[in-house]
């Protein structure tokens, strides 16, 4: 066993065993930290392929950013888990006819003659000396597949201006600052100096 | 054996990196306190060691000592990991970070987007810890820090995004033999909006004042980390250091030039590097001692309706610039191969 494999072993055993732990731990708080474990370990192994680019990604994108506001959400819910547990036998026919599914698929993908992988040549392996993985990249999307790029772009946008106008909602009552009228606010329009005379001593 | 050896190397210049940047953090909190005391027209701390030089060492020895306490009802395991979640990306992060030509532990060529995975990774720490506590008050700190970090992250981020662009390389060391000849060609000056709003972000982004809403010790005693004692607080504390050291550093390397002296060729080297990084600490400790801390909304409003929109401006007049080989955006020293 070369080094690399152990060190990939490592990593998948540890995966493996963050995978479980996301769906057996009690607690949703852990489990999305059993999902960041999973992400961290898988971004290692990418690394091991040398796909530096995408493992460095999958760290920044889904651990730094997509975790971050799923564990805020699962926090501010206090999700109880206690009443979701009771329909477990109820739901479990439905359960495991889905994994049952996706077994049959996978069982099927894995052992079908087309798609074995050994019917596939094996990718030419370009090295991270000759040509950096960014630029790789970057020269496939930004050249070769381009519409695709843009299309994914655009479906994106319309996906976030669909999220900002479902939670888009008019309420007349809230009160909301107007910055610039907080800054443009000036001494005579709000003060009056009025002049007087003394009063009388009594 | 090679692999041995290497490792072994590895290993000291890991050691070479961090045992100095302890060293900082603990004489940086002196710094601080001094810096902050004769602005305040005090003396700051000066009884043990020689004009207070022992003080840091004195604090360490007393959270050292202290007992760390887990709170009743706190989920103990995720208690105890929060400061490590906290203080490990802190210290990853200076992997890659070249201090003079050639002298960084890993030369990536990905170095600038590990920076940023690393630093996102910070966030980890700071919500656990709130929500492990058992607090309430932990608990408001941490959601405020989170939703403050993961605004200015995307500020941040697009900042960086003009810095690249201009250099065309995300490798560290390329990015700062890109503003080679001089200070006049520091991205300091063509990519000024960004360097900004980079450094106001990095301020905001290690909670530090005046976006230290995270803390609020007027409202919410210590924010995320009131539960903490002993050791466990210590490398709270050793962390904030750690990503205030990081942020001048980035910003010294991706705007100031790194390691290049202001005058082309004239003694380039770590000094130089070590200057610039120091100059913006103490900017850092400036800031804490001028400003009173933003209000929330304040804070929310300046990530996300001003420095945003600011950047995403500049990343179009960089793109163009570069597009219509318009200088000093556009440079033939560019080391990228695009």
């Amino acid at each position: 066993m070369t080094f690399e494999l152990f060190i990939f072993y490592f990593f998948a055993a540890i995966m493996v065993f963050a995978a479980t732990g996301v769906i057996t731990s009690r607690n949703p708080v852990h489990s999305a930290m059993f999902l960041v474990l999973t992400f961290f370990t898988c971004a290692a192994i990418w690394l091991l392929l040398e796909a530096e680019f995408l493992a460095i990604t999958l760290v920044l994108v889904y651990v730094g950013a997509v975790m971050v506001l799923f564990l805020f959400v699962v926090m501010m819910l206090d999700v109880n888990v206690e009443p979701l547990r009771e329909g477990f036998v109820k739901y479990l026919p439905v359960g495991l006819l889905v994994g049952v599914i996706m077994l049959v698929e996978m069982v099927f993908l894995i052992t079908q003659k087309y798609f074995r992988a050994d019917q596939y040549p094996i990718p030419e392996r370009v090295g991270a000396d000759e040509l950096s993985n960014t630029e790789t990249l970057g020269r496939l999307l930004y050249d070769n597949y381009l519409f695709q790029f843009e299309i994914a772009a655009i479906i994106l946008l319309v996906a976030i201006v669909a999220a900002i106008s479902l939670t888009m909602r008019r309420r007349p009552n809230t009160k909301y600052q107007a910055p610039a009228e907080q800054v443009g606010a000036s001494k005579e329009g709000r003060l009056r100096v009025v002049q007087m005379p003394s009063e009388e001593r009594s | 054996m090679d692999g041995l050896i290497l490792t072994f190397f590895t290993l000291l210049k890991i050691l070479a990196v961090v045992v100095p940047l302890i060293l900082c953090v603990a004489y940086l909190t002196l710094m601080e306190r001094k810096v902050i005391g004769y602005m305040h027209v005090r003396i700051g701390p000066n009884r043990v060691g020689f004009k207070g030089l022992g003080q840091p060492f004195a604090d360490v020895f007393k959270l050292l000592l202290k007992e760390v306490i887990v709170p009743t009802n706190a989920s103990r395991f995720l208690f105890l990991t929060a400061p490590i979640l906290s203080l490990a990306p802190a210290f990853a992060a200076w992997a890659v970070i070249p201090f003079a030509e050639g002298w960084q532990v890993a030369d990536v060529n990905a170095g600038l987007l590990y920076v940023l995975a690393m630093t996102s990774l910070g966030v980890y720490g700071v919500i656990i810890a709130g929500w492990a506590s058992n607090s309430k008050y932990a608990f408001l700190g941490a959601m405020r820090s989170a939703a403050q970090i993961v605004a200015y992250e995307i500020a941040m981020g697009f900042a960086l995004i003009g810095v690249l662009m201009m250099a065309g390389s995300l490798n560290l060391g390329d990015i700062v033999r890109a503003q080679s000849g001089g200070i006049f060609n520091w991205y300091f000056f063509p990519l000024l909006p960004l360097a900004i709003v980079y450094f106001i972000s990095g301020v905001a982004e290690t909670n530090r004042a005046p976006f230290d809403v995270a803390e609020g010790e007027s409202e919410i005693v210590a924010g995320f980390h009131v539960d903490y004692s002993g050791m466990a607080f210590a490398l709270f504390f050793l962390a904030e250091y750690a990503n205030m050291i990081l942020i001048a550093a980035l910003a010294a390397i991706m705007f100031l030039g790194g390691w290049l002296s202001p005058i082309d060729g004239f003694g380039d080297g770590v000094h130089w590097f070590l200057i610039k990084t120091a100059s913006l600490l103490f900017i850092f400790i400036w800031l804490r001692a001028t400003f009173p801390r933003y209000r929330y909304d304040q804070i929310m409003r300046l990530g996300w309706k001003v420095f945003i929109p600011v950047t995403i401006v500049w990343i179009a007049v960089v793109a163009f610039a570069i597009y219509f080989e318009v200088g000093p955006w556009f440079s033939t020293v560019r080391s990228g191969g695009i």
